[in-house]
């Protein structure tokens, strides 16, 4: 049965004969089904879908993972310098678009909801025949979204979110994630941590009711009592409470003397502001300098924070200021083109558009099963991150982490985080089971 | 045509055959594909229940959108527990929001006016804010709730063994994604209309439109109005809920954000943008809002470039950039505009245009003295 | 009040003092909110229960007052632009070194007005808010008057999106940090004053914040209740026709009603920027809280208003202490909402509303 000669003829009579069991083993054999998959590209181009917040509060960083986008397209295509494409230890992308066909795109709006981030990619995969979607920038839209393109059957490479869910127990076979998540910012903030405030404090975690906000929270959690740090509180704030007075009181005779800060973009920029006002910055606790953490956090936010922002520890997936061969050409490419220096959401989503082209060049087709094979356990170099595995177990990559600070004396507006440590990708790899989830099969679907 | 519109079978046929058709006279706006024919069917039965209440008994909930999301719960939860069917689902969700309805209904009702508007925000509010965060076990929260492998569905299993991956929602196996999702939903809408037509023209209808002239006046004749707002308020529940309902069937997904109070403003927005208490303004107002929502939000520069690809370099970037204002990431832009355009030059919304077209062809000249509000309103912008 | 009682039992086994510290600052969050929620819902509910009209743009003018704060700043910390041609940034081109003008004109007393420039723009924010007022009122609202609610409600939430695209595209949608004065940028020692110990301290900025409200809510009580504009004022929210055939231009005062509200939404703005770093859509986030604060309180009172406002942020900082949340999971994050509810429940027109304002 499986030494079968692999044509389209020979699979039907086969097929016709013993069924669904041949089913599995089909989608190995490349190209054998080639048109039996969603949105296979007919033409001269191919269409990728990037869909990102264009209004609400995560606009400006939709804005910057659409340069991003955009600049990939561009690269691709041949057009530009090339950007990571010189320094990319895969050489498979030769600048002539992806399988010589010219790459193109559709973009969408996601309103940082999950029923407009759904319907925006329904419309890119129904309408303008999107073969992966692409983007995001909070991990309920990025869940959402991936869950719909398992369903349909298109490869979705996630841009920034940080849920360790997306990985976690809301894996798919069909999603990709380039961007770290909670559990390996605990890991890798919690060395630092003991390192530069000591094995005996006091934490308060303020964190954002909702999914991100309690996995975040436990992973934070775990890491620093595995210091020896006692948590005294964890109070779970509304998203968009706006004012975090009442919450922020409590800690100042709680006894606590660090506040980690679970929340992300605006109600980050509220939180720390008004922290800071509380005076917590410049407190003594229990004998000790009063701290603020903030686990993740990004250039776009520290702007948002403003001054308040100077001397808190957090980590972030990726910096312009890194100084290797890769982060370099892209701030430079990037910054040629747009005049400033990419986000770290710029960066991720720059580089998933590349990983995807580079999986397809390397399975010599567009279909998603090879692709998705291509992608899995995938081992690169010279994407800014240093060296990184595409983890086959649960599509989570494996690459360093960045503990960083706000920086004291910036030398310009985007001069705001100064990398402490580059945390080794050793010590942020864990074990995929510990979320459990499962991928769900990798067949192909037509649509 | 006035007569013949009046008559029953013939308003429904033309009616169905409008909807049904969709998909063929929808394709020169670039709006057929499944998804949008989708939400053009259950938004519209949204905005159509919606209008039951505020059309006619002039009570404004500013809180619809909890039933909405009640009903996509429930939904959802029988794809989860019972079978991916898509009939029960259906039920399920319209009695529950039904049942929903029922309750705060009874609560606000003992209020009108703005006081009633604030009492439903206020319970939307509520359902919102711990369906986000308390309730996640039911509602699995900000990412919303999903279907998964370790879904009892005893029906289905109990006749077939699960299959590979997760299966999809089906009406006695025919997949409900796609175009026959669509059907499905237009379906739902022509019955819908029907219902709502009928509605309009009872003497149920009439009591309520009563109620809306004087509801005081009313009361001192000793007529107790309560039964009735509570009944419209009911069945403007259950089609919010059956919206609710074919979302998660046409996408077996529920959020928690259905249920903000955005979402209830955008029904009051689809209503009075297309015309309060007209039978198909409030649908025609949730297809423009849609429309914009899903195709004016997806042109970007490269887009526009080909759009205005005829014209000389020069021009052409300006023509973009102008252009670029209002569509893309400036879509939110044009409905504003266009709602501020629509009340300005249309009081009664875009079916007073309809009315005025049809009041020109007929008697030539246009309305006589009906036309002075928009007169007044001309100065304006 | 229960809650308190509540909160003293506890206290038993978790000391008193620090509980009483505890209560003590929740009060002074409560008080502070209740400014923040009362002032924005004063200049709503002149318009609201007084002119009839249902403003849905009373955010955006909420957030218009605290982008007069941004482009203040802007304007001020406008910057000479030198390329420093011996380093280059990291996409190789020349590094900007930028000085704000203001500096290099006034030197210390530049530096020293940058700082100010939240309070400073205040006195400009007052005739630009007036400004943008009057013409909403006299190019738009006026001819709304007659209209329906529901017409209302369709131009004013079409003149926000408006509104809100306009300064998203001016300014981007991330929020800009505004910071206070330095001298009132820390925090204030009120335990020292008050002898409670050295754990209760409050930032400054929103003592002067709270302080601000009071005076600002008082100000416009006595512009109402003092000056016969004011009185004309009050004569016509109750009878406008009778007022109008007495002769007296009523069209003209509604004009300054609109413009008065937008200045106190304006100013609420402004002074909020240190706290809350502005960014386009503030004002919606604060839109559908301000309606409910103006019904608790009573359709058509501005004390209602005031008083609501109050009530709900001081409820709903004691409704975040730990001690209620663990009782109650979630009550925080609904607490507003329930008592809106209860309320309008027990009370036909919230806590002072008159009789027959909006209520067909």
């Amino acid at each position: 049965m499986s030494r079968l000669i692999m044509t389209r003829r020979g699979l039907l009579k086969a097929g016709a004969a013993s069924g669904v069991a041949l089913a599995a083993p089909m989608s190995f054999v490349r190209g054998a089904y080639a048109e039996d998959f969603c949105n296979m590209p007919t033409g001269s181009t191919v269409t990728l879908g990037f869909n990102v917040p264009q209004s609400g509060a995560y606009a400006d960083e939709g804005a910057d993972e659409l340069r991003a986008y955009q600049l990939a397209v561009k690269h691709l295509n041949g057009e530009g310098d090339g950007g990571m494409l010189g320094t990319f230890s895969s050489k498979a992308l030769k600048g002539n678009g992806i399988l010589g066909k010219k790459v193109a795109y559709v973009t969408g709006d996601t309103q940082t909801k999950s029923d407009a981030a759904r319907a925006s990619a329904k419309r890119m995969i129904e309408k303008d025949g999107a073969i992966m979607i692409t983007g995001g920038s909070s991990s309920g839209v990025a869940v959402a979204v991936q869950g719909l393109c398992q369903e349909t059957g298109v490869i979705f490479m996630a841009g920034l979110t940080h849920s360790n869910d997306t990985t976690g127990k809301d894996k798919k076979r069909y999603g990709f994630r380039h961007f770290f998540n909670a559990y390996q910012s605990g890991l890798a903030l919690g060395p630092i941590l003991g390192e530069q405030f000591g094995a005996d404090r006091r934490a308060y975690h303020l964190t954002a009711d909702y999914t991100w906000g309690w996995t975040q929270e436990e992973s934070i959690k775990n890491a620093t009592e595995g210091l020896g740090w006692e948590t005294v509180n964890a109070v779970r704030t509304p998203l968009g409470a706006g004012d975090f007075s009442q919450y922020l009181t409590p800690v100042l005779n709680s006894g606590a003397d660090v506040l980690i800060l679970n929340h992300y973009g605006k109600d980050m920029v509220n939180s720390l502001t008004q922290a800071v006002q509380f005076g917590m910055r410049a407190k003594q606790v229990n004998g000790k300098n009063f701290e603020i953490v903030v686990p993740l956090f990004s250039r776009l936010m520290a702007q948002g924070a403003g001054e308040n922002i100077k001397g808190i520890l957090g980590t972030t997936n990726w910096n312009w200021s890194l100084e290797d061969d890769a982060s370099k050409a892209f701030v430079k490419s990037f910054g040629q083109e747009y005049g400033f220096p990419p986000s770290q959401a710029a960066h991720t989503c720059y580089v998933q558009t590349l990983l995807y082209a580079d999986a397809c060049e390397r399975a010599g087709t567009f279909s998603p099963p090879q692709v998705i094979a291509a992608l899995e356990g995938f081992e690169f170099d010279g994407m800014g991150n240093g060296k990184t595995l595409y983890r086959a177990e649960d599509h989570q990559c494996m690459k360093d982490v960045l503990v960083v600070r706000g920086n004291e004396n910036p030398t310009s507006q985007f001069d705001l985080l100064d990398v402490v440590k580059i945390v080794p990708r050793d010590q942020v790899t864990y074990d995929p089971a510990i979320f459990g989830g499962d991928l769900g099969p990798a067949d192909a679907k037509s649509c | 045509m006035k007569q013949l519109l009046s008559k029953e079978p013939f308003a429904l046929l033309l009616f169905s055959a409008v909807i049904l058709t969709m998909p063929i006279w929808l394709a020169p706006l670039g709006a057929n594909y499944p998804d949008l024919l989708q939400k053009f069917a259950i938004y519209a039965i949204f905005a159509m229940g919606f209008n039951i209440l505020f059309g006619l008994t002039g009570y404004l909930s500013f809180g619809h959108a909890a039933f909405l999301g009640v009903g996509s719960y429930a939904a959802v939860w029988s794809f989860k527990l019972f079978t991916m069917n898509v009939l029960p689902a259906v039920l399920f969700g319209t009695a529950f929001a039904g049942g929903v309805a029922l309750l705060i209904g009874f609560v606000c009702l003992r209020r009108s006016g703005i006081y009633f508007s604030i009492l439903t925000l206020a319970f939307a509010q509520m359902f919102y804010n711990l369906a986000y965060s308390v309730m996640t076990p039911i509602t699995n929260g900000e990412t919303g709730l999903q279907l998964t492998l370790q879904d009892p569905r005893i029906i289905d299993r109990a006749l077939a063994p699960a299959g590979q991956g997760l299966p999809s929602t089906e009406l006695f196996g025919l997949s409900m994604s796609g175009y026959s999702g669509f059907y499905f939903c237009a379906t739902m809408l022509i019955i819908c209309f029907f219902i709502s037509r009928r509605i309009f023209k009872s003497p149920f209808g009439l009591t309520l439109l009563g109620i809306k002239s004087n509801q005081t006046r009313m009361n001192y004749t000793g007529f107790n109005t309560r039964p009735y707002t509570l009944t419209a308020f009911v069945i403007s529940g259950m089609f919010a809920g059956l919206a609710g309902s074919l979302l998660a069937v046409t996408d077996p997904l529920a959020g928690a954000e259905r249920m903000q109070w955005t979402a209830s403003g955008e029904v009051v927005l689809m209503t009075i943008l297309g015309g309060v208490g007209t039978l198909i303004g409030p649908m025609l107002g949730a297809w423009i809002i849609k429309y914009f929502e899903n195709i004016f939000s997806s042109f970007n520069d490269d887009a526009l470039q080909q759009v205005y690809s005829f014209l000389p370099e020069g021009l052409r970037n300006m023509a973009v950039d102008l252009s670029s204002l209002f569509v893309g990431e400036g879509w939110h832009l044009t409905l504003g505009v266009l709602f501020m355009l629509i009340v300005i030059f249309l009081p009664g919304g875009l079916m007073e245009g309809w009315r005025r077209i049809v009041r020109r062809f007929r008697g030539g000249g246009g309305g006589e003295g009906e036309s002075a509000p928009a007169a007044t309103a001309q100065p304006a912008e | 009040m229960p809650i308190l009682h509540l909160l003293l039992e506890h206290s038993v086994d978790n000391g008193a003092l620090r509980n009483m510290d505890a209560i003590f600052l929740q009060f002074l969050n409560g008080l502070d909110k209740g400014g923040a929620y009362a002032l924005i819902a004063l200049g709503l509910t002149l318009v609201f229960g007084t002119l009839g009209v249902v403003n849905f743009a009373h955010g955006a003018l909420f957030m218009l007052g605290a982008f007069c704060a941004v482009t203040f700043n802007k304007l001020l910390s406008l910057e000479l632009v030198v390329l420093d041609e011996t380093k280059t940034t990291a996409w190789g081109t020349a590094l900007e070194v930028r000085t704000a003008y203001i500096e290099n004109w006034f030197g210390d007393f530049g530096t020293t007005i940058l700082d100010y420039s939240v309070p400073i723009s205040i006195i400009v924010a007052i005739p630009v808010m007036l400004l943008i007022g009057i013409a909403m009122e006299r190019g738009l609202i006026k001819y709304f008057y007659k209209r329906p609610h529901a017409d209302q409600i369709l131009v004013t939430f079409g003149m926000a999106i408006v509104i809100q695209e306009i300064i998203k595209h001016y300014f981007g949608a991330n929020p800009i940090p505004q910071s206070a004065p330095d001298i009132v940028s820390g925090s204030a020692n009120i335990g020292l004053w008050l002898g409670l110990g050295d754990n209760v301290v409050y930032p400054w900025w929103r003592l002067v914040y709270f302080a601000f409200s009071a005076f600002i809510i008082a100000a416009v009580f006595a512009f109402l209740q003092f000056t016969t504009y004011g009185m004309v004022v009050r004569a016509g929210m109750r009878d406008s026709e009778t007022v109008g055939l007495l002769g007296i231009n009523i069209e003209k005062r509604f004009t300054v009603v609109f413009g008065l509200a937008a200045v106190v939404a304006g100013l609420a703005g402004v002074m909020y920027t240190p706290i809350l770093p502005p960014d386009y859509h503030m004002g919606m986030d604060f839109l559908v809280l301000s309606f409910v604060v103006v019904v608790v309180g009573g359709m058509g009172s501005l004390p209602g208003a005031v008083l609501a406002g109050f009530m709900l942020g001081i409820l709903q900082s004691f409704a975040s202490m730990n001690e209620i949340t663990s009782l109650f999971p979630g009550i925080d994050q609904i607490i507003i909402y329930l008592v809106a509810v209860v309320i309008l429940l027990t009370m036909p027109r919230g806590l002072l509303g008159r009789e027959g304002v909006m209520e067909e």
